[in-house]
């Protein structure tokens, strides 16, 4: 299937209404799989169809009037196939208007649809695919492009993710209260999986139409929508957007990274870190305090300084002993330690680091030598210094990380 | 027709290009920036990728009791595969020069060229 | 996370791998063939390419004027590289249990010729989060 073409006005009337409409006919129709193929195909047609025939009045109702009919079409085929008779066969006669179908939306699809996509049975990289197609309503080929795998490959993903959740035999219906907490942090942990792939490819120039970061957004503003009084889904909004503010001042004109200490803060989206901080203030107001919202918050100290001297790191570390506590994870320790070297000097960071070597989530992972090279180079250590950055380099994925940990080490050899 | 640009390195030759300065290190990355760009405007460029040092790198062999028989261990003399550049040009000689363009970028570095195998017949 | 799988040989392995019977070459590439489709129906697969013979293989250098120095010399231990897939999988375990599926393949006298698969992983243009 081609890309849909570059200055489509109802793209993102489309991605809306992808999730209504699918909820709408699965629930008809008891059939998630099917259904998120037909409305696909819907998806498709009105790419083709409406650059033709211009929008159509019911938007919503032409992408429902068509999955149905590619729905009962398949099911005829089958029907033909097997020869008998079934309940499906007698919808498949009474059908009703698609009319009918689409009064028998329920604002909850969209939440029903994350909790599907988010299934523990899937992989993270299955279920963000999933959910972006699912509930995104992008195309396979526009997440194809997002993650550099061909076309084929990731539908290939996405219909075995549907296999996995057929199989599973979960219901199309919103889970009851207490499954529906015990299974929200799945779902956050994918929306935030999508926004951190979208925030990290945001560096460099081929500017890929689609801006996943910004998905993550919309689909974690929709999920908040759903569900308004949860602190964590807020507290994941604020993350992201706190987070996204900074992106204009995270890349040089080569395309290389800026650390946080050495971006031009003038280039912040005020208004976004302005709204992150509202949605974590409401938050917090609530009774218990959640992983994202800490990191939110911590992110919101970075944010709210104008200066990079101005940070108040005290708060910082502060917020990262409550972390530790709420989530602790390597990464989380290797951050701590980052702040405690702020407030109790180099030394003591180091020292932090320490415990990490015989960690082996970590004790190889490239963050944990880069970090020690920092320290190391605060402490006046330029030896050691150039030695952990050269580490580093060598351990890293990233080719910008890559690129900037060499030329830091490059930097203090020349002094 | 599709060539595929291979640069390879040693330890010694990686460690020598680390302990170059800043400014001769950015103005490499700069100058292989500029040569990706060019070679997508031309319509030329097909992919490139950088490959993670031998040290993250494991030899396979086989399978013993369903588990992958791996080794990582590479003599400090091997040449390691540090990256490739494919491109798609009408011509071996086309290929040749954008490789004897990043070789000029890279301290006159051998670049290895070669073409894909396809399951095209070819003509006797 | 993406990896490349690559398999390579010198210049008597490419000459032996010419001298296989029938019967071994059309079992290595139908072992092959269903190897590719078999990544790409897991939904792991990102490409594959086998690569022209050694012989056609040259070395290029800038020359002084700027026109390329090409060059068809290479000592007899140079390993060329045959070909590769590049996967995208969860983990290295998964990378590693693929290669050692490849590595598998049936080769000359139909045993399995327990090839060397180097694994690597393909560094990304995306920044690190280091989550």
């Amino acid at each position: 299937m081609a890309d849909p073409p570059q200055d489509v006005p109802f793209e993102h009337l489309l991605r809306e209404l992808a999730p209504q409409v699918l909820g709408a006919v699965a629930r008809r129709f008891q059939d998630f799989s099917s259904a998120e193929d037909a409305v696909q195909e819907a998806m498709i047609a009105a790419f083709t169809q409406w650059p033709k025939e211009g929008v159509p009045e019911n938007p919503r109702g032409w992408l429902i009037q068509v999955a149905c009919r590619r729905m009962t079409d398949q099911m005829r085929t089958e029907i033909a196939r097997r020869e008998r008779e079934t309940a499906v066969a007698k919808e498949v006669e009474n059908l009703t208007s698609f009319l009918e179908i689409e009064a028998d939306m329920d604002p909850d699809d969209t939440l029903i649809l994350l909790f599907m996509c988010c299934h523990r049975a899937l992989t993270s990289s299955s279920a963000i695919a999933l959910t972006l197609r699912a509930v995104g309503g992008l195309t396979t080929a526009e997440i194809a492009n997002a993650f550099m795998v061909p076309e084929a490959t990731m539908a290939q993903r996405i219909s075995r993710a549907k296999q996995t959740i057929k199989a599973s035999g979960v219901p199309f219906r919103l889970p009851a209260q207490p499954e529906r907490m015990e299974r929200l942090p799945a779902v956050l942990h994918v929306l935030y999986l999508i926004f951190s792939e979208g925030y990290a490819s945001s560096i460099g120039t081929h500017l890929q139409r689609l801006d996943l970061a910004r998905e993550a957004i919309r689909l974690t503003r929709n999920a908040k929508t759903l569900l308004p009084d949860n602190a964590e889904v807020a507290g994941l909004l604020a993350l992201m957007l706190l987070t996204d503010a900074r992106r204009a001042a995270r890349t040089g004109a080569e395309e290389e990274l800026i650390p946080l200490d050495k971006q031009d803060r003038r280039l912040w989206d005020r208004a976004e870190i302005s709204e992150g901080i509202d949605l974590l203030t409401a938050a917090l107001s609530k009774a218990s305090v959640g992983l994202y919202q800490l990191q939110a918050a911590i992110a919101a100290v970075h944010d709210e300084a104008a200066k990079v001297e101005d940070t108040d790191w005290p708060q910082i570390l502060a917020l990262y002993e409550l972390l530790k506590r709420v989530a602790p994870s390597p990464m989380v320790t290797l951050n701590y330690a980052i702040a405690a070297a702020m407030v109790h000097g180099s030394a003591k960071g180091l020292e932090l680091l320490q415990a990490l070597d015989s960690d082996p989530r970590v004790a190889d992972h490239y963050r944990l030598a880069a970090v020690r090279a920092h320290l190391l180079e605060k402490l006046g250590d330029h030896q050691a210094a150039i030695e952990h950055y050269r580490i580093a380099a060598a351990k890293t994925t990233s080719i910008p990380e890559r690129n900037y940990l060499i030329t830091q080490a490059a930097r203090l050899a020349g002094d | 027709m599709k060539y595929i640009l291979l640069m390879s390195g040693t330890a010694a030759g990686v460690a020598g290009y680390h302990a170059r300065s800043k400014q001769e290190i950015e103005a490499h990355m700069a100058v292989l920036h500029r040569i990706t760009k060019d070679l997508s405007e031309s319509g030329e460029f097909v992919a490139t990728q950088g490959l993670a040092g031998p040290n993250e790198a494991k030899v396979v062999r086989g399978e013993k009791n369903g588990v992958p028989v791996t080794d990582g261990i590479f003599p400090e003399s091997k040449e390691f595969l540090l990256g490739y550049w494919i491109v798609d040009v009408p011509n071996a000689e086309r290929a040749y020069a954008i490789a004897g363009r990043i070789s000029a970028a890279s301290s006159n570095m051998p670049m290895e060229v070669r073409q894909f195998a396809t399951y095209e017949a070819t003509s006797r | 996370m993406k990896y490349i799988l690559m398999m390579t040989g010198n210049k008597s392995d490419f000459d032996g791998y010419a001298k296989w019977s029938k019967e071994d070459l059309q079992a290595n590439v139908a072992f092959m063939r269903a190897f590719s489709k078999e990544l790409k129906h897991s939904g792991v697969f990102v490409s594959t390419e086998g690569l022209g013979w050694p012989s056609e293989a040259r070395l290029v250098r800038a020359g002084k004027d700027g026109e390329p120095v090409t060059d068809g010399v290479f000592p007899e231990s140079k390993e060329f590289l045959a070909g590769y897939w590049i996967i995208d999988v969860e983990n290295p375990e998964q990378a590693y249990k693929i290669a050692a599926r490849v590595s598998q393949a049936p080769g000359a006298g139909a045993k399995s010729a327990n090839m060397p698969i180097e694994v690597r992983p393909i560094l990304s243009s995306h920044a690190d989060l280091g989550l």
